[in-house]
């Protein structure tokens, strides 16, 4: 048995429950970027000040209250396949999951906060909340970085602040950022102009797994772009007024497509259920997008009580492919995959009557 | 008068600007002028020259450019910085500050860190910090005309300086 396969049993906490504003806003995310002082950044440092690192940290987050139902996972002890899951729980990056080095990740039990250890960054630390709740985010990681903070001493200068590998990251570190689903703003083709408005704010919309990533199954990554000559509070709160209104025009599109154009939706929405109740094989792109659109039934009445949103979630996490194959506990080719995904959705499903 | 550039041939081109009501000078022979010359038709950018001399002039005298930019503590050059976007250690924060803080200005719209800082640092990190974040607030103020909360902001200046000034009088 492997060392994450206890997180297979259950969900994250963050995608469990349900927070404020859960219909728009799936989750909010907040992460700081750090680096130790009398260490080079990551590219130049020597295999011998990796494991220095790794294992210092390893030391450190025992200490660290918040972490004390937790795992230290070292990368260079497990499969190919379990870094590929941890990926797609979004606690470690496609980036960390790529290195050969000794890089490790520290998760607490619930998933809700995590510590990559040599990424970009010596310590990229993250936490996630349920729904709309970037400062209980903040509050949370804020603590946990002074934790740290009082066992190693951070690269800092008074004018600069926290010293980062890539100057884009420098200051404050922070990237706060909320994931949202948005089929109303896709499907009433608003999309655009609302991203277009964005790009003039210093905000930068990615898709569903972070940098370099397409916007599958209307999901939108919204995070702030500056990092440097705002505190942190002022950054979160600019973040979410902007998001507050991308939440409200998502609102407006789904009144609109409950009231004025009811039937032409409903009919996108059950032949969506049509696919997912019967498909024998099914990719993961599509599944996302029609996932996307149960969701978007659930949420405007259209398909009874029987989908649950927070059931919903979940599901979209297990269709990803390191999941189905930890959840079968073998290696499954792409047809097998296929294959896999479209029973356990039809299972899944099989409580929602046509 | 020589050229402010090569050091040898004599400056037969001289330039003027003001900036920031401090007048800048700069001499030129023709060669060099020539050499340059796109940046001054452009616009006359006094930072942006002289971070260009600086590059000149660590030409070495046979004219190829034997030394570039690099970082004491890690030896990534700047290049290689400027190749892949990520820089070797801290220090090449202050080893390549010439041309990061004006690009760390233009991507992050700032160069002050304004947010948390380490529970423990040394002291001196520390007096700095506070002086730094308190002339920001100043500037702010003074910018949103908050003449009052600018005065008291400058008198917890006068007083850090004060403090700062008598450790050295004993």
């Amino acid at each position: 048995m492997s060392q994450v396969d206890k997180y297979l049993e259950k969900p994250a906490e963050w995608l469990r429950v349900s927070g404020p504003l859960s219909d728009v806003v799936i989750s909010s995310r907040v992460r700081l970027a750090r680096n130790f002082a009398g260490y080079p950044f990551l590219e130049k440092l020597t295999s011998r000040q990796q494991k220095e690192i790794a294992e210092l940290m390893a030391a450190t987050v025992k200490a660290v209250q918040q972490f004390k139902d937790s795992e230290y996972i070292r990368y260079n002890e497990i499969a190919e396949l379990d870094r590929q899951f941890l990926l797609e729980r979004h606690l470690i990056s496609r980036e960390h999951a790529a290195e050969k080095g000794y890089q490790s990740v520290a998760v607490t039990d619930d998933e809700m906060i995590s510590i990559m250890v040599l990424e970009e960054d010596h310590l990229r630390q993250q936490t996630f909340q349920p729904g709309f709740n970037l400062r209980e985010a903040w509050r949370v990681l804020n603590q946990v970085d002074s934790e740290i903070e009082k066992q190693a001493e951070y690269a800092f200068t008074p004018e600069l602040g926290y010293l980062t590998a890539c100057p884009t990251n420098v200051g404050t570190g922070l990237r706060a950022s909320c994931m949202l689903h948005l089929p109303g703003l896709v499907l009433t083709k608003q999309i655009q102009k609302v991203l277009q408005a964005l790009s003039k704010l210093n905000l930068a919309v990615r898709g569903l797994y972070g940098e370099g990533t397409q916007a599958t199954g209307n999901f939108f990554q919204f995070s702030n772009q500056i990092t440097l000559g705002q505190p942190e509070e002022e950054i979160i709160e600019n973040l979410e007024c902007v998001i507050q209104q991308v939440v409200e025009h998502e609102k407006n599109a789904r009144q609109f497509m409950r009231e004025e154009k009811k039937l032409r939706f409903e009919d996108q929405i059950w032949r969506a259920l049509g696919t997912l109740k019967s498909a024998r094989m099914i990719s993961s792109q599509e599944a996302t997008g029609q996932l996307s659109l149960i969701m978007l039934g659930a949420e405007l009445g259209f398909i009874g009580k029987a989908v649950v949103l927070q059931e919903l979630n979940t599901l979209f996490l297990l269709i990803q492919p390191a999941h189905l194959q930890k959840t079968a506990g073998k290696v499954l080719d792409s047809t097998e995959r296929d294959a896999a995904r479209a029973s356990l959705i039809r299972e899944r499903l099989s409580k929602v009557i046509m | 008068m020589v050229c402010n550039v090569c050091g040898t041939n004599p400056a037969t081109i001289h330039l003027t600007e003001i900036i920031n009501a401090q007048m800048m000078e700069i001499h030129l022979c023709e060669a060099c002028a020539e050499e340059k010359g796109t940046e001054f038709k452009t616009h006359f950018n006094v930072a942006e020259l002289l971070a260009g001399l600086g590059e000149v002039s660590m030409t070495k005298p046979s004219g190829r450019k034997a030394e570039v930019l690099v970082c004491p503590d890690c030896s990534l050059s700047y290049e290689e910085f400027t190749k892949n976007g990520r820089l070797g250690c801290p220090a090449c924060y202050e080893a390549f500050s010439r041309y990061l803080i004006p690009l760390i200005r233009r991507v992050q719209r700032a160069a002050q860190h304004l947010g948390k800082k380490p529970g423990r640092m040394p002291v001196e990190t520390e007096a700095r910090h506070e002086m730094k974040v308190l002339q920001e607030k100043l500037k702010k103020c003074v910018q949103k005309e908050a003449f009052e909360e600018a005065a008291s902001v400058r008198d917890q200046i006068k007083i850090i300086q004060e403090k700062n000034k008598k450790p050295k009088k004993r």
